[in-house]
């Protein structure tokens, strides 16, 4: 009784077929040469002509061979794939640019003496190794600290309002906090000179810069502590609260240790975000070439401040110290752009 | 010798003491961060009213910013209205090159991507995201602004039949089209956050449903993730607009200010009023101080305006 053991050989339908993947290269490749043909033997020239012509025919390309291969809905889709490709290697593109162009002018003028010099005894327009950005380093190192230290607890107690007290006026606070992210850098600094320097009578100084930069950290302090709070779970709060422990306790030995990182991660974030800031302290911090300590009076530098400066200089030392400001500031972004990733990433791995 | 259990605690609903506390610091923190954006407001209008009432509806709608000149009796004559115009062309063309590319990189990220890039091409996003408006300013004006020129010439060379881009003059640096491009490039990374988020919420079985029928991955697309996600789209568009309104350095770095109002976007004449604020800064004496802070309040309301709205929008089709 040997019956034919029926086997269904199993199929992939999705995958394509060798000769299908044949295709799709002959058609990329087509694409290219008929690209380079075309910039070769017409009036379209350069980098552009190429981009645009590539573009062009690799749609003309997928679009037919779909075409032959199926139906017009198939051809549809091929072209919009590709569309979506290109959008998404425009960004690429761009943020390549950005970050190589960055490395190329301002990698140059880099060295350690920037660090322990400042630009009190130099011009601008001085060759690079003459002078620093001690100044700068000083600034940016008080702002970032003093506005971290005002706006961490503003931002957290927001939050804690929000998601842990619920109070009243939660939904308000929340909408309110969420449009504040989008107010423009340019209107915390008038706000600022309008409140402490024209009503209060203070001269331009580290700490009203400070201020201004507290303002547009706030938001994003609270924002990612709302979300971060959120993701405890309510069973570790009830589990408190039925201990006997009251709400104050509950928060403080419960619920802010389990969102530590979170909460790390949102301090680190604001300072990524203000950092870089630029329009508030050209109204706050007055702008200066030597060092100043003391960031409650005197005029201060910073970073975004020293690359300003230079660029409207203008000159051409000048403009590459501008961009060796850029290269460092960019470092210092990343750094914390890395560490806030890094911290983000901890809290999933733990959960 | 019998031991003695500590009397019953009292059972109360009253919270305690430090509950108390606890709430009263959490409410006044919270209480301040929403009044932070009223005691912008407030300052702004309190500064600048003066100014704003001297000009009266001119302060919107006049084209000139004049500083007093006593010995000539000149008045003061303030007005943003070709600066606000300004704002608006840079942030409708920012809109306008830079929303299909977030959205394309959303649907990219969302229904495209290959898992091993798809890691990558968010870090390449947040990325963007955080790098700050100074290097865009600097990198557009003298890396992008030589290529856009060239681009500008070739677009006025073949579409300069269309009012928009003719040229008057044969300047190509500055203009509003420059200024649209770099303020594309920043919006792009908040746009496809906010669209990914809504694609991503799209519902699962809506998406194989459309397949089950035979859906190309672009038939469900057009079927299933932009009507449930439209809102989403739309408001991330407008947080976008809302951002590039409001930018200062890097606009100002690319575009030339002109107190006119232009159609041309090519030409090296445009307005901004964030940039504007920058420009008259330095040199401003109380009036015009007054003047600029009433310049910031419009601003404020403007973009507050603008992303009141896309929040709203946001907020309702995630609720959905």
């Amino acid at each position: 009784m040997s019956q034919a053991l029926l086997t269904a050989k199993p199929q992939y339908p999705w995958k394509l077929t060798p000769k299908d993947l044949l295709t799709d290269l002959a058609g990329a490749v087509f694409a290219l040469i008929s690209t380079l043909a075309i910039v070769g033997f017409s009036p379209l020239k350069g980098k552009l002509g190429f981009a645009l012509t590539l573009i062009v025919m690799s749609i003309l390309t997928a679009t037919v061979i779909s075409w032959v291969r199926r139906d017009r809905k198939a051809a549809i889709n091929s072209s919009t794939t590709v569309l979506v490709y290109i959008a998404a290697s425009f960004v690429i593109i761009a943020l390549a640019s950005v970050l190589y162009e960055i490395i190329r002018l301002g990698a140059p003028g880099f060295s350690l003496s920037i660090f322990t010099k400042d630009m009190s005894q130099t011009a601008s327009d001085m060759p690079l190794t003459e002078g620093g950005l001690l100044h700068a380093v000083i600034g940016t190192g008080y702002l970032v600290l003093f506005a971290a230290l005002f706006a961490t607890p503003i931002g957290i107690l927001t939050a804690l309002y929000i998601v842990e007290v619920k109070g009243r006026f939660a939904g308000t606070v929340r909408f309110f906090v969420q449009a504040m992210s989008g107010v423009p850098s340019i209107v915390a600094g008038l706000f600022i000179f309008a409140f402490w320097m024209i009503q209060l009578g203070n001269a331009y100084s580290g700490l009203a810069g400070c201020f201004a930069l507290t303002v547009l950290m706030i938001p994003t302090v609270a924002r990612t502590a709302e979300e971060v709070l959120k993701l405890i779970p309510q069973d570790l709060r009830e589990a408190g609260l039925a201990l006997g422990a009251t709400q104050w306790r509950t928060v403080a030995m419960v619920v802010i240790p389990a969102a530590r990182s979170g909460l790390i991660t949102a301090v680190i974030l604001g300072i990524a975000r203000v950092v870089g800031e630029t329009a508030p302290l050209l109204l706050t911090i007055g702008g200066a070439d030597a060092i100043n300590l003391n960031p409650t009076s005197g005029n201060m530098s910073a970073f975004p401040y020293y690359v300003w400066k230079n660029l409207l200089i203008g000159s051409e030392n000048a403009v590459s110290r501008a961009w060796l400001g850029v290269f460092v500031l960019m470092i210092l972004v990343l750094i914390f752009f890395a560490l806030a990733r890094y911290f983000g990433a901890a809290k999933g791995s733990r959960k | 010798m019998p031991k003695t259990i500590p009397a019953p605690r009292k059972i109360t609903t009253q919270p305690r003491f430090t509950d108390k506390v606890f709430r009263g610091v959490v409410t006044s923190g919270g209480l301040f961060a929403g009044l932070l954006l009223g005691l912008i407001g407030f300052f702004l209008v309190f500064n600048g009213f003066e100014a704003m009432r001297a000009a009266g509806l001119s302060f919107i709608t006049g084209f000139d910013w004049v500083d007093a000149v006593p010995e000539d009796g000149q008045p003061a004559s303030y007005g943003i209205g070709a600066m606000l115009y300004g704002t608006m062309v840079t942030g409708i063309l920012a809109m306008i090159m830079g929303v299909p590319v977030a959205v394309g990189t959303a649907l990219f990220l969302s229904y495209y991507a290959p898992e091993w890039i798809k890691k990558p091409m968010v870090v390449v996003v947040d990325v963007m995201a955080a790098i700050p408006s100074i290097v865009f300013g600097l990198w557009g004006y003298f890396v992008l602004m030589p290529h856009a020129e060239y681009w500008a010439k070739l677009i006025h060379k073949y579409f300069g039949f269309i009012p928009f881009f003719d040229m008057p003059a044969p300047v190509f640096t500055r203009s509003p089209f420059i200024a649209g491009l770099v303020l594309a490039i920043m919006i792009i990374p908040i746009v496809t956050a906010v669209s990914r988020e809504v694609f991503a919420q799209t519902p699962l079985e809506r998406i194989q449903a459309a397949y089950a029928l035979g859906a190309t991955k672009w038939t469900m697309i057009k079927a299933v993730v932009f009507p449930y996600g439209r809102g989403g789209v739309i408001g991330g568009a407008m947080l976008g607009l809302g951002r590039a309104l409001g930018e200062t350095v890097a606009v100002y770095t690319v575009l030339n200010l002109v107190y006119d109002i232009r159609i041309e976007v090519l030409l090296s004449a445009g307005g901004n009023v964030a940039s504007m604020i920058v420009n008259k800064f330095g040199e401003a004496d109380p009036v015009e101080l007054q003047a600029l802070m009433g310049a910031g309040f419009v601003l404020f309301l403007v973009t507050l305006g603008v992303n009141f709205l896309a929040n709203f929008i946001i907020n309702k089709t995630a609720r959905e």
